[in-house]
């Protein structure tokens, strides 16, 4: 018993990941935390996309279940959950029932190596964005397979449009990646980084995110890469494996109940994962924003009260809508339960305030913040956007985005070459 | 990764076959972790399991599923097959069994952290870099490649 107490104790004072450490235990724990937290903010994700894109059509959205339809969500999974499983009589029952598994399982996998802080990771491996971009392809297994196997026209479709697009806009994508992995190798032993906390670390040595580094060359393989990342999980304006108005619903029209639901975890997840990568590559993961013009204690002090003042706003938002419920009796249940959910959060934010969990949550704060932002812009995108045509699609990805990154590629490692001689020279002039 | 191998050449369905050839790839970038090579294996992720063989997939699913089921499996090289097989056979025991005078011994481990590194030394190092111009004869083999489907493809450029 006591060896186990031990070993469980003997990480919390080592000060890497799990999975650097060797210890089975916590890597147990963390992996069950990033699952059920991926399953939170999918739920949370499905609830947010139908309110915010139902706002933007000047429409109420889910109001029914629980307050501001809070319960949609988990109505929706018990649905699913009770619905029919129907497996067409001509399609290929194996291939049809292994195909939401390895969506599943690839959009999952990824996870293993997003550093949500210096120590907040599963594991940190030293192919670590070679590893997310690998795993992630396999995805496109799954959905060409689903298509295949589903045997019918319209998934058929769906499903070579998809492999079609995900495997050009991977090459565009691989080039924005590697503009990025030459700027890691800008320091005084010239060594780049594939590891995912490597790379944030490149970024904290180097003093600034790589967007802004050698302005505009990393805003353009930003660029890209948030272009390609929206064609790579299939989402609007290049949701056209999905394209529910000429193909019903791609590839998965002919699944229903729970592969179904298995589908609608795997893209929110993936969204989720390429959001992480972009992150951490461009945006600094986990570090908080202004690390240099902001500096100082005062300014580290008040940039970790953020967590806390998050949650407190989330509160008080609650209990504002609490305030403008309708006073009619049968909203009596309604009114409570949203006023429990704002004290729930309100009480998330004053602990986040207590100082050892202040330290500790700050930089999984900043980096789910960052990732956030990118999920509000995927709703933006499919609010606003309209959807492109294939030839249209085909043509952005290989006739501007990969000569682009090409042309980036090459200017990137070119400024990274001639910095130091050209600041030499300018001390000189000067 | 042997029963996905297996699965690749039993199997009558040409779908089946290419899915359990996935599992045979991923299976041997296992093989490659476990050697201590982790930029191989992923790179044979992303290369055989994510990119060739959706373009695999990709053409077999344009093919009738129907007719190729009923066409005859096995040709006439049967038995230059099992000659071929036999004599791999006996070379993989042989270097099981005799493997410990045959080899140098003790075998060379690399860190794992380094493992990227390594290979760029490898590769571009002034110093260690042996492998430079092949790596470069290799691309040269792409491009030839590349050009040669573009010229088959286009009738007149």
């Amino acid at each position: 018993m006591r060896w186990l107490i031990d070993y469980i104790q003997s990480y919390l004072s080592s000060n890497q990941t799990p999975g650097a450490a060797g210890n089975w235990f916590w890597a147990t724990v963390y992996v069950l935390l990033v699952f059920v937290g991926l399953s939170i903010a999918v739920i949370a994700m499905n609830w947010l996309e139908r309110k915010i894109l139902a706002h933007m059509q000047v429409r109420l959205g889910p109001m029914r279940v629980g307050p501001h339809g809070l319960l949609q969500p988990i109505a929706d999974a018990l649905k699913l959950l009770l619905k029919e499983d129907i497996i067409p009589a001509e399609a290929d029952k194996v291939v049809f029932w292994v195909a939401p598994f390895i969506v599943v399982l690839a959009a999952f996998t990824v996870f293993v190596v997003v550093p949500f802080g210096p120590t907040h990771a599963i594991t940190d491996m030293n192919i670590g964005i070679l590893f997310m971009l690998g795993v992630s392809s396999l995805s496109v297994l799954g959905i060409v397979t689903a298509g295949w196997a589903s045997n019918s026209h319209y998934p058929l479709i769906g499903a070579l449009r998809s492999s079609a697009q995900m495997v050009s806009y991977e090459v565009a994508m691989g080039l924005a990646v590697v503009s990025v992995i030459v700027m890691t190798s800008l320091n005084a032993e010239g060594t780049g980084t594939l590891s995912m906390i490597g790379i944030v670390q490149a970024q904290q040595a180097q003093h600034t995110w790589f967007v802004f580094k050698f302005f505009p060359l990393g805003l353009i393989g930003f660029f890209i890469f948030a272009v390609a990342m929206v064609a790579e999980t299939n989402r609007a304006p290049f949701d056209l494996p999905e394209a529910e108005s000429e193909l019903t619903a791609g590839f998965h029209t002919e699944y229903s109940g729970f592969r179904w639901s298995l589908f609608f975890l795997a893209e929110y997840s993936a969204m989720i994962a390429v959001s992480s990568i972009a992150v951490t590559l461009w945006l600094g993961g986990w570090l908080r924003p202004f690390p240099n013009a902001l500096s100082g204690p005062t300014w580290d002090l008040v940039f970790s009260l953020f967590p806390g003042l998050a949650f407190l706003f989330l509160g008080a938002m609650c209990f504002y809508n609490t305030a403008r419920m309708p006073k009619h009796p049968l909203f009596k249940i309604q009114t409570i339960g949203l006023g429990t959910f704002g004290a729930v959060l309100a009480m998330i934010g004053l602990v986040l305030f207590v100082p050892p969990v202040r330290e500790r949550v700050g930089d999984i704060f900043w980096f789910s913040a960052k990732v956030a932002a990118f999920m509000y812009l995927y709703i933006w995108y499919r609010g606003t956007f309209p959807r492109y045509r294939f030839d249209q699609l085909m043509k952005v990805g290989w006739k501007i985005l990969l000569p682009t990154g090409l042309v980036l590629l090459i200017l990137t490692a070119g400024a990274g070459f001639l910095e130091d001689p050209v600041k030499e020279w300018l001390k000189h002039v000067l | 990764m042997i029963v996905g191998g297996i699965v690749v050449i039993t199997s009558k369905n040409a779908v089946h076959s290419a899915m359990a050839l996935i599992s045979a790839l991923l299976a041997q970038s296992g093989i490659y972790l476990m050697l201590y090579a982790p930029f191989v294996a992923g790179v044979q992720i992303i290369l055989y399991a994510g990119g060739i063989m959706v373009l695999f997939l990709f053409v077999i699913m344009l093919i009738s599923i129907e007719r190729t089921a009923k066409e005859r499996q096995f040709n006439k090289q049967w038995l230059v097959g099992i000659a071929a097989a036999a004599a791999l056979g006996g070379l993989f025991i042989a270097v099981y069994t005799k493997g410990k005078s045959l080899f140098p011994e003790g075998r060379v481990t690399y860190g794992e952290g380094q493992n990227i590194q390594d290979v760029a030394a490898l590769l571009y190092d002034q110093h260690q870099g042996m492998y430079m111009f092949s790596f470069e004869i290799a691309s040269l083999l792409l491009l030839v490649a590349i050009i040669g489907a573009v010229v088959m493809a286009k009738k007149r450029i």
